[in-house]
């Protein structure tokens, strides 16, 4: 029998908790499991998911992003100007847009943290105000409607593509998680995105192995702002409607996923797919909550910050727990030699 | 002189008076007393948490819930006194309360539980929120007595209203503490090195979670002091106010990492972000963009000295 990594272990404890979430608002709620559900929660999903991931990318290096909301937000609405002024824009070239304004933001804060030494918090809440007023500036207070649209966009998050046991996946939805799932590959596949681990684990350590630490910090920050670009982009499309608030709060969103999902605070530890199953537990609650009869919605905010709070504490016991017991291993095994297991 | 104005603070105050005398320029009712009341005044919670904050971060935390605990505060206060029909005065108290256990709850999952404080703030951001929109759903509660209103928007002594008093008496508190006391001394130690102040012997984890409850405290009677100055509460008092207050103390000289900085530099920072906005005001810039000024602010604020201190040690001395 091949023993389960703490990694898989904590992504199947976090799936026992989605099912047993679902399962508890399905003995509540009439009718609860059927094909609205999904679809709402996927059409939500393929946007939170995206920009939980790239918040996993940052928090890995040890570091925060709280400017992604403003990013999605300017790229929501620099996407839809562009594709009223051009509707013939190929979708490919609109997609590439959406990645280059949001990387062009990330790298604003990247090189701010990475070279110029300024904390990622203190940088990105600045961040965070400054993009939204640039927003405010470059829209001049308009909105974007859904008729400055062009029909394909529109159509985007809501295009079936397959079908499985009655349950519609959405073009959106799936590239969401097609995304995902090669940023996971690259991250457990690939050499330089391996970095970004070490960086976070131990900047010191990665420095002597080798790796430019900073470089590291700074394609984090262009890597999870060019996805909330992209998260824009799948914003306007989903929504049609796109004003200068557009994306507030979705900082706070894709940190609860990626907290949820087991990502450490801490850095160099947690994967994106824990962020994407994360996402999916903050959605699904978030949506849970709206049908169920005992509380009114209004009780989201108050659920999801102490939904972080016990994933944080849970987290801190467990590893008090594991270093302590590491501890006590290696002193039995002092005596003979010792062999470290990681 | 220099031990009370450092070469920071210095600057602080050049910038600050080019800021007023750019004011002034602009605009001749600015240097009025009544201007400069109100220049307080429109911001008087900002600045009230903005003190106990310097406390927060010389201690090398952080406590990005205060918007939310006002905002908690202001709406526990309109329920009880606008829908249960609790005396205002009693009310108060009960706010009190809240920010001290609200303080205690972020103190203690800091310093007893071993988390950062950015991730417990962060969640007590959401939460505290989320529990005042529970209170108060989409609803707006107005209507309080006479005498609550009038202690936030009337004068107490002559044109100075008690907002304005509290915060100056705050001010002097709190650079005695700071200053000369124990507990200010401690409170440095800890936030230059807290394992150095552990095997001092320090009891750092109740240091810490007395300032967290201090900064829930404050931020619970500046949203007592917006209920009372804006005469009605809806849910989203105080979002994002971290930002501002954050920003004063930084600029104030306050390193984010710990264990340095003044109240003087302070006090200088936050007449400085007033005078700026209402500066921009004066000249029609909208508060979106004022907003992202005072981001660029901050960044700079880190950034400068940071800067300086590197091209100090490049150059040979």
């Amino acid at each position: 029998m091949t023993r389960l990594s703490p990694g898989t272990l904590r992504i199947l404890a976090l799936l026992l908790v989605l099912v047993l979430v679902g399962a508890f608002f399905a003995s509540q709620i009439d009718n609860y499991l059927n094909a609205r559900l999904f679809n709402r929660i996927s059409s939500s999903v393929a946007i939170v998911a995206l920009i939980a991931c790239g918040q996993t990318l940052v928090i890995l290096t040890r570091n925060i992003d709280l400017s992604l909301g403003a990013i999605v937000g300017f790229s929501a609405y620099a996407t839809g100007a562009l594709v009223t002024t051009a509707p013939d824009l190929h979708p490919i070239l609109l997609a590439l847009g959406s990645l280059a304004i949001g990387a062009g933001f990330g790298l604003v804060n990247g090189l701010l943290v990475a070279y110029a030494g300024v904390p990622s918090i203190i940088v990105t809440l600045a961040a965070m105000a400054i993009f939204r007023s640039a927003l405010v500036e470059f829209s001049g207070a308009q909105s974007i409607t859904t008729d400055d649209l062009p029909q394909w966009l529109v159509d985007f998050p809501n295009l079936p593509l397959f079908t499985v046991a009655g349950l519609q996946f959405r073009a959106a939805f799936v590239a969401a998680v097609v995304i995902v799932v090669l940023v996971h590959l690259a991250l457990t596949r690939l050499r330089p995105a391996r970095a970004l681990y070490a960086v976070g684990s131990n900047p010191d350590a990665a420095e002597m192995a080798g790796i430019d630490a900073r470089r590291t910090v700074l394609a984090a920050f262009v890597a999870a702002g060019a996805l909330a670009g992209l998260a824009g982009l799948f914003f306007l499309a989903r929504f049609g409607n796109i004003t200068v608030v557009a994306g507030l709060g979705f900082e706070l969103k894709s940190i609860a996923a990626a907290v949820l999902g087991g990502v450490s605070i801490n850095g160099g530890s947690g994967s994106v797919i824990g962020a994407l199953i994360g996402a999916v537990l903050v959605d699904l609650i978030e949506n849970s909550l709206v049908r169920w009869d005992v509380v009114s919605e209004f009780w989201r905010e108050a659920v999801l910050g102490l939904l972080i709070l016990s994933a944080v504490t849970a987290d801190a016991l467990l590893m008090r727990r594991l270093t302590r017991l590491r501890i006590r291993r290696e002193k039995a095994a002092a005596p003979a030699t010792k062999e470290a297991t990681p | 002189m220099t031990r009370i104005l450092g070469p920071w603070e210095t600057f602080l105050l050049v910038v600050l008076v080019l800021i007023y005398a750019a004011n002034a320029w602009i605009s001749p009712e600015f240097l009025t007393l009544q201007n400069q009341v109100n220049l307080f005044q429109l911001s008087i919670e900002k600045v009230t948490i903005a003190l106990v904050m310097a406390f927060v971060i010389i201690n090398a935390e952080i406590d990005l819930s205060v918007g939310s605990m006002m905002g908690l505060s202001a709406c526990a206060f309109a329920t009880l006194v606008g829908e249960a029909g609790v005396p205002a005065a009693l009310a108060c108290l009960l706010c009190l309360g809240v920010g001290l256990a609200g303080g205690f709850l972020n103190g203690w999952f800091v310093a007893r539980m071993g988390l950062p404080s950015l991730v417990v703030t962060l969640a007590t951001l959401i939460g505290f929120r989320g529990v005042a929109r529970i209170l108060l759903e989409d609803r707006s509660i107005g209507s309080f007595p006479d005498w609550f209103a009038a202690l936030g928007q009337r004068g107490l002594i002559g044109p100075i209203p008690l907002g304005l008093l509290s915060f100056v008496l705050l001010f002097v508190l709190l650079y005695v503490v700071l200053e000369r006391g124990g507990f200010g001394r401690k409170t440095y130690v800890i936030g230059v090195s807290r394992d150095v102040a552990e095997f001092a012997g320090l009891d750092t984890a109740r240091h810490k979670i007395l300032i967290f409850m201090a900064s829930g405290l404050v931020a619970a009677y500046a949203g007592l002091l917006f209920a009372a100055r804006v005469g009605a509460v809806r849910g989203d008092v105080g979002q994002g106010f971290e930002l501002d207050i954050i920003t004063m103390v930084l600029l104030g000289g306050v390193s984010i990492f710990g264990g340095s900085g003044t109240l003087t530099g302070v006090g200088l920072a936050i007449l400085i972000v007033l005078s700026l906005r209402n500066g921009m005001s004066l000249m029609n810039v909208t508060g979106h963009i004022q907003t992202g000024v005072v981001g660029l602010l901050l960044i700079a604020s880190v950034l400068i000295p940071r800067l300086g201190t590197r091209l100090a040690r490049r150059s040979p001395a």
